[in-house]
């Protein structure tokens, strides 16, 4: 069955958490067990009704204060689709939260309040869901039974919001009136906005086509690990183990290996249920060569006629997640980009965006936690790479604090060059 | 780390898959409570065997014997928190820098917000305030020297997606999760397995039920469920009609307190 992953964002005021929970329960997805827990905490912390957030609230001071501190995943299944929800929490580190959701997802899901219409946050979801390139964008315009279900109203919303989305890269952007309250377009048509003829959210959730949003075009094959079994059943067995990072590999294909630049053919692709005729993204296989040639962890197989960029100049926007140091020009960081580590200086930063005006504000001294901006990187040795936009998997990388190990940026590449 | 419970056989499973043709390059380790199913520890050292891996057994008996850990005592003793010394002893020991485990987000709260790479310090212990965020898949398992990672390729299973993985992959699972006959007590709520390692009181008096289990831990505090499932199709026929979380259902160590599980998540347990 096919899986869509969507992150949610919006403030606790939005009803994101009754939303979910609203998705959750009509989908017959939460236990009864959970429910009674949930009810319980719900009275003892004197809450006038049950409390949805704490299905996701799993932490003890994330009870205790009443907000979410983490990033929550939550599963649903329906005849169609298994889902992953990513619950992004509005309050604290909001923006490092919501790049965390958001990398892997193939929807995000933006709540507006429909008596207050497009404010600030709301803009700074949709920036940083173009800037994660997340494919399907839908904005849920909620509370619409506190403004009499007004199509005038949505439509407002709509236009407002359309226009903010113009100066982003959005592919596809989906607008539906819903009440996360009383249900209506969550999982059901609502039969009090019979001037709205879109899908439900779950139905347009269940339907929205994802197969194509993977790049099949461009063949990249990141070496995870080699496999030689050294027994005597497989004596000269030298495999290529990994994930397909885009494009299509079949047996008989002529491929590059990165860095080395030599040439072979793909013998055979294997996996444990015997070999398969072609592997493409997300399948982990093993792939053989016709030749024994050089290849190690962090190589790169690709086409001799389709090759990523080769270098160790590479532009990217970074969002900061350092809660302690600050970015800035000169600085050494441990990289981490598909297979391959390495280690990178910040050549230059050239611009801090204001992420809730777009605002850029050019060569700022530093970036600061949950900020984002354009830097220059040189790096110790070539990195292969494509531009985030067209490969999410070749395109993106993490940099680490080599002094505390600590995860301290999401970088994407939008360039090679200085 | 490998308990014989469904999801770190699914676990095994998977790894045998992703290093074939080649052997495990990491051995497989149970932490031995002493209080184990016997049909669970039988289907252990086959399964192992099969794979020709390297078992390593980390045994809560000899943390007892050692005096590292006081026995708990009373009808509602269980080793189950005494693990948490015999594991981080035995990462110790071999000098582990990272273990896989095969717990799921879905399964407890406090586990739905764990890592993918969980980081444990010196002590073992988790810090669910400062975790590494993580982006993609790219994950960052660097560590000094006396830490380790703790590793969950399947956090986002859920129990259905394990049951339906072991039905289309055919993977052998012990019988203590099909329905049989056994002879059972009734504790919270939970039927409890009459054996050695519980004591009873003399209102607990025990039946013959039909039962399976949904989790597999300790005998001392894994209750069964009524069920009439005897193949993987009648299963998962019940776990996708369940209207009750496979621990909310099955396991007596969850019940301390509503935090229990992430109590003993940040002293070092899985």
């Amino acid at each position: 069955m096919e899986f869509l992953r969507f992150a949610t964002a919006g403030s606790v005021d939005d009803g994101k958490s009754t939303l979910i929970g609203r998705l959750l329960y009509d989908t017959k997805s939460i236990f009864q067990d959970q429910m009674e827990s949930i009810e319980a905490t719900s009275i003892q912390m004197g809450n006038d009704y049950t409390n949805l957030a704490l299905l996701t609230d799993g932490l003890r001071a994330e009870r205790e204060q009443g907000i979410t501190i983490d990033v929550a995943y939550r599963y649903f299944a329906t005849p169609k689709r298994k889902f992953i929800i990513a619950d992004t929490p509005g309050h604290t580190q909001y923006t490092r939260n919501m790049v965390t959701g958001a990398s892997t997802a193939d929807v995000a899901l933006v709540l507006v309040d429909a008596r207050h219409g497009v404010v600030e946050q709301s803009k700074r979801h949709a920036f940083l869901a173009s800037l994660l390139r997340i494919p399907h964008l839908v904005v849920c315009v909620n509370k619409m039974d506190l403004i009499d279900y007004d199509e005038k109203a949505f439509n407002t919303v709509k236009e407002e919001f359309r226009n903010f989305a113009m100066k982003l890269d959005i592919s596809d952007l989906t607008f539906i009136p819903v009440s996360a309250l009383h249900g209506d377009n969550v999982v059901e048509r609502s039969a009090n906005m019979p001037w709205y003829e879109g899908s439900s959210l779950l139905h347009h959730l269940e339907e929205v086509h994802i197969a194509s949003d993977r790049n099949h075009i461009d063949a990249r094959f990141p070496v995870q690990y080699v496999i030689r079994p050294q027994s005597d059943d497989h004596h000269d067995y030298r495999g290529y183990a990994g994930t397909v990072a885009g494009g299509v590999f079949k047996p008989g294909d002529e491929v590059m290996v990165l860095p080395s630049g030599f040439t072979s053919t793909v013998a055979s692709i294997d996996s444990f249920d015997g070999p398969v005729s072609e592997a493409f993204g997300p399948m982990a296989v093993t792939i053989r060569l016709t030749d024994d040639i050089d290849v190690s962890r962090g190589d790169m197989i690709c086409r001799p006629n389709n090759q990523p960029t080769s270098s160790q100049d590479l532009q990217a926007m970074l969002c900061w997640m350092s809660e302690t140091s600050p970015l800035a020009p000169r600085m050494k960081l441990a990289l981490k980009h598909t297979t391959r580590p390495s280690r990178v200086m910040v050549a230059d930063l050239q611009y801090r965006i204001d992420v809730n005006t777009l605002h850029r504000e050019e060569n700022p001294e530093t970036l600061t936690l949950n900020e984002i901006g354009r830097v220059s990187l040189r790096s110790t040795q070539p990195l292969f790479f494509d531009e985030y936009r067209r490969n999410r998997n070749t395109g993106s990388f993490i940099l680490i604090d080599e002094a505390t190990n600590a995860t301290v940026a999401a970088g994407i590449i939008v360039g090679s060059g200085t | 780390m490998f308990s014989g419970g469904k999801d770190s056989i699914v676990m095994l499973h998977l790894a045998a898959k992703a290093f074939w043709p080649a052997r495990l390059p990491f051995p497989v380790m149970h932490v031995d409570t002493g209080h184990n199913f016997p049909e669970v520890l039988e289907f252990r050292d086959r399964r192992v065997g099969e794979l020709e891996a390297r078992l390593v057994v980390a045994s809560v008996q000899q943390s007892i014997n050692e005096g590292k850990v006081v026995e708990e005592t009373g009808p509602r003793a269980s080793r189950n928190r005494l693990q948490t010394t015999t594991l981080l002893d035995a990462i110790e020991e071999h000098r582990f820098d990272a273990l896989f485990g095969g717990a799921r987000r879905d399964e407890e709260k406090a586990r739905a917000k764990e890592r993918v790479y969980s980081f444990r310090d010196d002590f073992g212990q988790w810090d669910p305030k400062n975790q590494r965020p993580e982006l993609w898949n790219l994950y960052n398992g660097r560590i000094r020297q006396g830490e380790h990672i703790r590793v969950f390729p399947i956090s986002n299973w859920t129990e259905l997606d394990i049951w339906q993985y072991i039905a289309r992959e055919n993977v052998e699972i012990p019988q203590v999760y099909f329905a049989h006959e056994r002879q059972v007590f009734s504790r919270d709520d939970m039927w409890l397995a009459d054996s050695e390692f519980v004591t009873r009181s003399e209102d607990e008096v025990v039946v013959t039920r039909k039962v399976r289990y949904r989790t597999v831990g300790d005998m001392s505090c894994t209750g069964a469920v009524e069920s009439e499932a005897e193949t993987l199709e009648q299963i998962i026929e019940e776990v996708s009609a369940t209207r009750i979380t496979e621990r909310g259902a099955t396991r007596a160590d969850d019940r301390v307190s509503e935090a229990a599980m992430e109590d003993r998540k940040k002293e070092g347990y899985f």
